[in-house]
Parts: C-alpha cells; sequence; structure tokens
C-alpha cells in the first residue's frame, strides 16, 4: 500500500554519513502469540509457566503415529487479525511442512503456512509524531507452530527441553520495507500491539515473549535500489528494535563508507554490548524444504464466516480515534494517546461522558497517566476510577474549587481515596465565593500596606501582589476571578 | 474336524456365537501354532497373556449372548499399530524399546467390537519395502514351498538364513505370511503403494486397501501421509469386508479421514454384480509381463462376465509415469515424517560429541539401508532448487492420474480389473540387492491406486505353473468398497478357494 509514497526517501529521516546522506530501509516479521486457550494443532494448554513439559500432548512431543487437527479458535483469531490489518482474508489457505533438525522442534518440521497465507496485503497507519503520519504496507499473516526451548543450565553435560510452548499457535505479521527509522520502527510495533490488544487476538506481552520482532535492515543513498539487507533476529522490546535499527545501520554504514560490501546473513542483536553480531550467514541459512503438510488439508471456510466475524469486531484504534476528534473535538495527538490502550479509551469516554470533553481528556493525560507512570501503575490498576475523576471535572466546572484546589484534590484522591465531593467539604477546599469574605480580607491587606497600594496605584501590575497575598490569606480557596473584582474596585485601578 | 485354526473367520464367529468353540480355545489355538511356526518370523511380539485375558472377557460376553462383530477372534497387528504398552516400532531399531502410552484408532475400534490380540506382526522397516526383507528384526517366510522344493529343503533353510524360501511380500509380510498360515484369522496391514495387495496376492489371501480417507490414520506409524491408508487381510473376501467394517470410519482426531456412515460390507460380499461395468485398462498390459498372468487376467474377464458384469476397455494414460512419481512422493513426505527419530525423546539414541553427532550416529544406527535410500530421496527431491523439477511435477502426474481415473468412472465404468502383480512370489534374497527398482517395480501396478486415494483389492485367482498363487486387483470408485466385495467374492467363487500350504514348518 502506497509504495508510491514509501519508495521516496523521507528527507527527514536521512542520516549523514562521511559520504553524504543515507536513507534506512526496515521491514519487520512480527511474531505474536495468538490468544487462546489450546495450541495449533493440539488440545494442550497454551497458559504461560508451569511445570516444564506440563502442557504437553502427545502431538506436541511428535510421538509415532500423532497428527495435528487445527484449532479453530486460533483460525478465527487469524481472521480478525487480518481485519483489523484491513487486509486481504483468503478463505483457501496451506499449511506447510518447514523443516529442520532441532532438539526443541521434535516433529523435525515446524508446520507454517509458506506460499498461501490465511492473511494477504495490508495497511497499519502509524503515527510517528504529533505531526506525523504513515502508512505501513502488510505483506502478509500466516499462522505457525511456535518451538519449545532448549534448556541450557541444567546440568553440566546435557541440555534440557521444555516443551510447553511446543506447538503454541503464532501470527507471522510481515510489513514491506516501508520503514525508514528506528522511530518509526518502534512506532510500527506499539501500534501493531494496539490493534493486537483492541482486537484480543495477542496481549502483546513482550516480556513474556507473547510478541517478538525480526527486524530487516538495509540501506542505500536516497533514491538508489535496496541495499542488502540483515536480519535481526529475535529482538524482544520495543525500545531494543529501536536501538537494534539504529546500530546496524551505522555498522552498515560504516562498512559501506570504507568501500565493503554487506554480507546477507542473520544477527543478533545485544543489548548490553549494544552491538549486532553475525549468527548465520547466507551460505549456512537452512534449506527448509518446504512442502504442503500431507496431514492437513488445505484450510478453507466461507467468506459468510469473515464476515460473522468482521461484524463482532471492537472498535479499533483508527475508528476510535475518529470519533474522539470528532465527537469530542479533541486534537488528533491527544485523540491518539487516548486510544492506546482500549482500557484508557472506554476511561476516557466515562470521564467525558456530559462533561467538557477537552477538559476531561486534558485531566486523563496530564494528571491522571502522568501519575500513573510515576507509580509505575497502568489504567486497569488505576486507585481513581473514572467515576471519581468525573467528579473533580464537576467541581471544577460547577465553581466549587479553582483548577489548583483540583489537582491536591485529585492527588489525595489519588493516594487516599474517597469521594471527591465529601472531601471537598470535610477538608474545607471549597472555593470562597463569598465577597464579604474577600473584602475582609482585602481590606485588611491594604490597611497594612499602604506603600503598595500607592505603588499599585502607579503600576496597575503589581495588582498580582495583592491577588497572591488574598489567597494566602484564604488558603488558595478564594474564587481568583472575585478577588480581582473586589481588588480592582478597593485600589480604584 | 478342521483345526480351529483352519476357520475362516465367518466361520469361527459363527462357531463363537453358537457355543461351539470358546474365544479361549480359539485362541489357544492360535498361540499354539504361532509358538510352531516362529521360524517363519511373522510375529515380532507375541501377546499371549494379553490374548488369553480378552479371549476370557470374550466368552463372558458371547455367554451373555453379546458382544461385538469381532467377539472373541483372534487377530494379529501389523508393528505400524500403535498398541498400548505393546511392542511398537515399525520393524526399525530406531523405536528401540518404544511402548506406546495411546491405542491406534484402528485397533480401538478392533478391540471395541471384542477382537482378540495375538501379537505384532513383522513388517519392511516403516513399511518400505516389497518382500519383508528390509525389517529390523528379519525376513519373514512364506509359507508357500519355492516350486520344487520339498518340505525338508525349506525346513532346513527355516533353520538357515531363510534364502530361497519364498518372500510374502511387503510391507506386509508378517500380516499376509501369518493369514497364509493360520497363525491368526485375519490381520491388521498398511498400504502406500501396494503394501496389502502385493502380499496379499503373493500368498494367496485377499487384501483391501480402502479408500484414502475411510480408516483413520491416528496412531499409526506415518510412511508416506498423503497415501497411506490401513486395511486387513484375510482368508476370504468376506472375512476382509467384516473385518473392515471395524477397522472403517471417521475419527475427528484425523482430519483426513472421511466422515461418511460406514456400510455393512459383509451384506455386498454375494450381492449380484449384474449389470456392473467392468473397465480394462490397456496399460496394464506391460512389457515382459509373463504371459500366465495375462491369461490369469482373461480368466478373471470371463468369470465377471459370466456373472453378468459388461466389460469395457478403458485408457489410463497416464499409469505409467505412476511409479516414478510415487518414488517421489512418498520419499518426500518419508523424509520429513521421519524426521522426528531423533534420539531426543524416544527410541534409540546413540550418544554424540555434540547434538548433531548424536542426531547423525543415532540416525544412521536406527535405520536400515532402504530407508535411509529414501529419506536421501525425499530429501534431495524437497531441497531448493530441485523441488520444482522432482516433487511438483511428481505432483502434476499425480493430478493426471487422478483424473484418468475420474474419467474412467464418468464414462460409467464401475470398477476396474487388473493383475495385482506383474509376477509371483520371489525368493529371499533373490531380488533388489544389486538395484533397488527391481524391487520397486513390484508396485506397478498398485501404486497408482494409493496416487489415486482409490479402493483396491487384491483376490486370488489363480496359480503359475509352478503352483503359486496369483492374484487380480480391483480398483473401485472413491468410497465404493462394497462393489469391490461384490466383484471379488464372484472371483473368489469361481477361482476356488486358496488350497493354502500344509504346515511345513511345525
Amino acid at each position: 500500500m502506497d509504495s508510491q509514497m514509501n519508495t521516496h526517501a523521507r528527507p527527514s529521516k536521512l542520516i549523514k554519513g562521511a559520504t553524504g546522506d543515507w536513507e534506512i530501509v526496515i521491514g519487520m516479521e512480527i511474531h505474536a502469540q495468538v490468544s487462546s486457550n489450546s495450541k495449533l494443532f493440539s488440545g494442550a494448554s497454551t497458559e504461560f509457566g508451569g511445570d516444564p513439559n506440563a502442557h504437553v500432548s502427545l502431538v506436541d512431543a511428535a510421538m509415532p503415529g500423532m497428527l495435528p487437527v487445527i484449532n479453530r479458535e486460533c483460525v478465527a483469531q487469524a481472521i480478525r487479525t487480518g481485519l483489523g490489518l484491513k487486509a486481504q482474508i483468503n478463505c483457501r489457505s496451506v499449511f506447510d511442512r518447514k523443516n529442520y533438525f532441532y532438539p526443541d522442534l521434535p516433529q523435525g518440521y515446524q508446520i507454517s503456512q509458506y506460499k498461501s497465507p490465511i492473511v494477504g496485503e495490508g495497511t497499519v497507519i502509524v503515527d510517528v509524531t504529533a505531526s506525523e503520519q504513515i502508512q505501513v504496507g502488510i505483506e502478509r499473516l500466516h499462522l505457525e507452530q511456535d518451538a519449545g526451548k532448549s534448556l541450557h543450565d541444567q546440568s553440566p553435560t546435557d541440555s534440557f527441553v521444555d516443551l510447553n510452548r511446543s506447538g503454541v499457535a503464532l501470527m507471522e505479521i510481515v510489513s514491506k520495507p516501508d520503514l525508514r527509522s528506528a522511530e518509526e520502527a518502534r512506532a510500527y510495533v506499539t501500534k501493531l500491539r494496539t490493534i493486537l490488544r483492541y482486537l484480543g487476538t495477542c496481549d502483546g506481552d513482550m516480556e513474556k515473549g507473547s510478541l517478538r520482532a525480526d527486524v530487516n535492515v538495509s540501506v542505500r543513498k536516497p533514491g538508489a535500489p535496496l541495499g542488502t539487507r540483515c536480519e535481526i533476529k529475535n529482538v524482544n522490546s520495543i525500545r531494543f528494535i529501536g536501538q537494534a535499527v539504529d546500530v546496524e545501520a551505522r555498522r552498515q554504514i560504516g562498512i559501506l563508507e570504507d568501500g565493503g560490501k554487506i554480507d546477507q546473513e542473520t544477527r543478533l542483536f545485544d543489548p548490553g554490548k549494544g552491538e549486532t553480531r553475525s549468527m548465520r550467514s547466507k551460505e549456512e541459512a537452512h534449506d527448509y524444504r518446504y512442502f504442503p503438510d500431507p496431514d492437513l488439508l488445505p484450510l478453507e471456510f466461507e467468506q459468510s464466516y469473515v464476515d460473522e466475524l468482521a461484524s463482532h469486531l471492537p472498535e479499533l484504534p483508527d475508528e476510535k480515534k475518529a470519533r474522539f476528534m470528532r465527537d469530542y473535538g479533541l486534537p488528533s495527538y491527544d485523540a491518539g494517546v487516548l486510544v492506546m490502550e482500549r482500557a484508557s479509551a472506554d476511561y476516557y469516554e466515562n470521564v467525558a461522558k456530559g462533561r467538557d470533553a477537552k477538559a476531561a481528556a486534558n485531566w486523563v493525560i496530564n494528571e491522571l497517566f502522568g501519575r500513573l507512570n510515576k507509580e509505575g501503575k497502568d489504567i486497569e490498576t488505576s486507585p481513581v476510577s473514572a467515576d471519581q475523576l468525573g467528579g473533580i471535572v464537576d467541581l471544577i466546572s460547577a465553581g466549587t474549587i479553582s483548577g489548583k484546589i483540583a489537582k491536591d484534590l485529585f492527588e489525595i484522591v489519588f493516594t487516599e481515596g474517597g469521594d471527591p465531593r465529601e472531601l471537598v467539604e470535610t477538608r474545607g477546599m471549597k472555593q470562597v465565593t463569598d465577597t464579604g469574605a474577600i473584602e475582609a480580607a482585602v481590606d485588611a491587606i491594604i490597611a497594612a500596606n499602604p506603600d503598595k497600594v500607592a505603588q499599585a496605584q502607579a503600576k496597575p501590575t503589581m495588582l498580582g501582589w495583592f491577588v497572591g497575598q488574598v489567597m494566602k490569606q484564604t488558603g488558595g480557596k478564594a474564587n481568583p476571578q472575585a478577588v480581582n473584582d473586589v481588588l480592582k474596585s478597593k485600589l480604584g485601578i | 474336524m478342521t483345526q480351529p485354526t483352519d476357520l475362516t473367520l465367518a466361520d469361527a464367529r459363527n462357531a463363537l456365537r453358537d457355543r461351539k468353540i470358546s474365544s479361549v480355545e480359539l485362541t489357544q489355538a492360535h498361540l499354539d501354532a504361532m509358538e510352531k511356526a516362529r521360524a517363519l518370523n511373522c510375529f515380532v511380539a507375541e501377546t499371549p497373556v494379553q490374548a488369553l485375558a480378552m479371549a476370557k472377557a470374550s466368552d463372558v460376553r458371547l455367554a451373555k449372548g453379546e458382544g461385538g462383530v469381532l467377539e472373541g477372534l483372534p487377530l494379529g497387528i501389523k508393528d505400524l499399530y500403535a498398541t498400548k504398552g505393546v511392542h511398537t516400532q515399525a520393524c526399525s531399531h530406531i523405536l528401540d524399546k518404544f511402548r506406546p502410552e495411546y491405542e491406534s484408532t484402528v485397533t480401538a475400534q478392533l478391540w471395541r467390537d471384542g477382537a482378540v490380540m495375538l501379537g505384532k506382526l513383522n513388517m519392511d522397516e516403516f513399511a518400505m519395502g516389497s518382500s519383508n526383507e528390509t525389517s529390523y528384526y528379519g525376513p519373514v517366510a512364506s509359507p508357500w514351498l519355492p516350486p520344487k522344493w520339498t518340505e525338508d529343503n525349506a525346513r532346513s533353510a527355516l533353520a538357515s538364513d531363510k534364502r530361497g524360501l519364498l518372500v510374502p511380500g511387503g510391507s506386509s509380510g508378517g500380516s499376509a505370511s501369518a493369514v497364509a498360515a493360520r497363525l491368526c484369522l485375519g490381520a491388521t496391514a498398511s498400504d502406500t503403494g501396494g503394501s496389502i495387495r502385493q502380499p496379499a496376492a503373493f500368498t494367496g489371501t485377499v487384501g483391501i486397501k480402502p479408500t484414502y480417507g475411510r480408516c483413520s490414520r491416528w496412531g499409526m506409524v506415518a510412511f508416506a501421509s498423503s497415501l497411506d491408508q490401513a486395511g486387513p487381510i484375510a482368508r476370504t473376501v468376506r472375512d476382509c469386508a467384516i473385518m473392515l467394517g471395524s477397522m472403517a470410519g471417521y475419527d475427528p482426531k484425523d482430519t483426513t479421514s472421511v466422515d461418511a456412515p460406514v456400510p455393512d460390507y459383509e451384506k455386498s460380499v454375494g450381492a449380484s454384480i449384474r449389470g456392473k461395468k467392468i473397465g480394462i485398462p490397456k496399460e496394464y498390459r506391460i512389457e515382459g509381463m509373463p504371459a500366465e498372468i495375462d491369461r490369469l487376467w482373461q480368466q478373471g474377464i470371463a468369470w465377471l462376465k459370466a456373472a453378468g458384469a459388461e466389460i469395457v476397455d478403458i485408457s489410463l494414460p497416464h499409469t505409467k509415469t505412476a511409479l516414478p512419481a510415487y518414488y517421489i512422493v512418498a520419499p518426500a513426505e518419508a523424509s520429513s515424517n521421519l524426521a522426528r527419530y531423533d534420539g531426543v525423546r524416544y527410541g534409540l539414541r546413540v550418544p554424540g560429541r555434540d547434538i548433531s553427532d548424536m542426531y547423525e550416529q543415532t540416525r544412521a544406527k536406527g535405520f536400515g539401508k532402504e530407508v535411509r535410500r529414501r529419506i536421501m530421496i525425499g530429501t534431495y527431491v524437497l531441497s531448493a532448487g530441485y523441488y520444482d523439477a522432482y516433487y511438483v511435477r511428481a505432483q502434476k502426474i499425480r493430478t493426471l492420474i487422478k483424473r484418468d481415473f475420474e474419467l474412467a468412472y464418468a464414462s460409467g465404468v464401475d470398477a476396474i480389473l487388473t493383475p495385482a502383480t506383474p509376477s509371483a512370489a520371489f525368493g529371499i534374497g533373490e531380488k533388489g540387492s544389486a538395484d533397488p527398482v527391481e524391487m520397486y517395480l513390484n508396485d506397478v501396478f498398485t501404486v497408482t491406486v494409493n496416487m489415486a486415494g482409490l479402493p483396491g483389492l487384491a483376490v486370488p485367482a489363480g496359480y503359475t505353473a509352478d503352483g503359486l498363487p496369483l492374484g487380480l486387483q480391483l480398483i473401485g470408485r472413491p468410497f465404493d468398497e462394497e462393489t469391490l466385495f461384490s466383484l471379488a467374492e464372484v472371483i473368489e467363487q469361481s477361482a476356488g478357494r486358496v488350497t493354502l500350504p500344509k504346515p511345513w514348518w511345525n
């Protein structure tokens, strides 16, 4: 999609080398673990953790005579994901065997989809910054089995194998080489993760390995044909993806500027050393001897099944963002931040309901998110509920408390809890709008500071000093507008 | 009175039902026969304790007038089928000491219906072979005496290396030999390129490979998944029909099995074949085929005609290409299916310096020569740069072969009659040692049927001049095993039941 746009170098993305500008070209293969109770071709549980080899069926252990049976829920999840990526859904796809020997691959082959994937081309819209949006083409999405895990630290002489992950369903989501910087790569993965979480098709938990990225990086002079790429395998955090891109691009530019050439190879990113290292060269690459798995018939379903799934899809982030901009009048950036997580968007909508939507957005984004970040909490574990935050917004708009007091109130609700309205009452945080009380305070200050009165009459900006004094005396509860009005009339300015 | 072991499966069933014999008696008679016939090497594992326990339980059910269609009938099981807690190695060293914790669907259905397990039957290693000579457990001798041999000659050969004795065919050599020698009433077998039909033809027994998808492959050690199919070998057409009725059926654990009701196959045995249109494919008249095979074929045509069938000449033009294409597709799938035997989780492990060395040592020692050859062929034809030239072309040929049959059936043909094998049984050690293709040619008439996924049945129809049994093959429409049973019954009745050799091996 939009290859037109992406074939042209984006000048702001170019990086300087000794011989001029270079363009980084990035494509990604994301392995996303399908959210499902059981594995892709067996009934074994997909639960994370558990003792080694606790979730292994006869099929997962590749016992003689065992046969795979497709898990329909995994198929539905792949279709939902394809729909979320605005992609072509293929009603007929084929499972192939990818043959190689490894102890954590019990069958001696991985069941994957090679020539006929379940999902074809699609598009992801990515907000790179507040003002920059790009479209990233999706090449394909296919279903495949995860492998087990080799454990090398259990015995001085042997390696052990844990097959709990063996056969768990993965979606491999392949992008087109449409990304041009580490920042874009990070933004793309972040957006993809948001979409997957909205759909509920992958939990996106990179720490648990639910989302892993293989990053293909090459560099070229702007306008030149694509350079030779290197694939950086299994990068497991968004931050590392960005680092790996930068480090690898710099390595390649260095080699090219020294007159060398890039060897196509698979590399590993070492976050500790901040470098990529060769894992295997093209010559060492496996010949996977792909062929259609004869144990499985082609995967076929009707378009009506796809339509049925489509009709039950949740509102996706792009649509939600557009709606927030349209219905709540939010700027693009704010709407984008709010829809990043489905739970945040829902929270925001609860706060905004029947209230000043922009004020609600400010409170959610600036106060709540900021405070949650500081505490390392997320929206699901927020100590302030949408109702409580809505109550605070209500108190401001009713003029019961000032914006400044509201921040104090928020802090109390965040740390101690409680109903904002009651707190305002019991802690005497109510704004003083009674002009009698304000007048008394103003009179007292004027009487005590005749020199300042003279100064203020000569220079009206001195009014601020008086306002400060009144606020101090009233514990910040005086209505600032009322204070201003009273001061102006008493001072005659 | 006839020996209990000489009964057909159907007669034994009736005798049990009529309480003329008990299952324990019947089973013990077979266990005794097995013991005396050990030199034939049909069984690689005998399960007498289990057999008698099952027989006893069957007798209890029979006494109450209960029991399934195979209640109390002792059977042999090809070593390819997973049998819980019992030797299951597909006669390979690489599955050394493997005893599964599970039961194959097909055998589970036999036990569900009351059958009694006598033990596990010898076979070519991983079902790769046409003579049962590739078994890790050594060759099986056919109970048929080689032409002009005396019983004494045969007994002394049996006591030494078996050279010169006849092969029972393969890969289901143990099954065919055990059935012909009356060591079991019937046996499970499996057929990837002819492994039921060729041994049946070589031993004067009846074997059917049903339509691909008719029986579940779950729990059968895989050779070539798109071609493998379970089936029975027994002494009569009726016996095969009874056994297949129990073995067949949809299994949600095998998504290539077909969800269609299983007919009462026994009912089709003896049904009229009047008006059935039988195709005679000219391409099966191959160069160098012995005249007696051709005469047998003509005889078969005459019998079916006499019973009211209509004979038509048909053409299956891609027949010639089937064997070479088969020897690409089957090894390709096998090379992948056998990758799991790596020494990591079960079976043989030969220690090595590192993981690759362990793999290499284990697989070099664990697999026999023919299996290694096919893994190498299969790996080669799937390799980058060769895939299109071999595997893809072979698949195209497969489509054409299938189309040949479809056109024949579309023209109104109900079944096709061909010879089962291009020759009678040959001697142990006689073929294939210099050129494996010599052995592969055994399957020339049978592989087409696997490539097209059709049902095929081999029935004895006569003898060579030397007195060795010869069989004819009937090929049917998909899932029309019933027509094959009806036609085969006509041939069996017309040819007269085979006179099986007396037990000279005792």
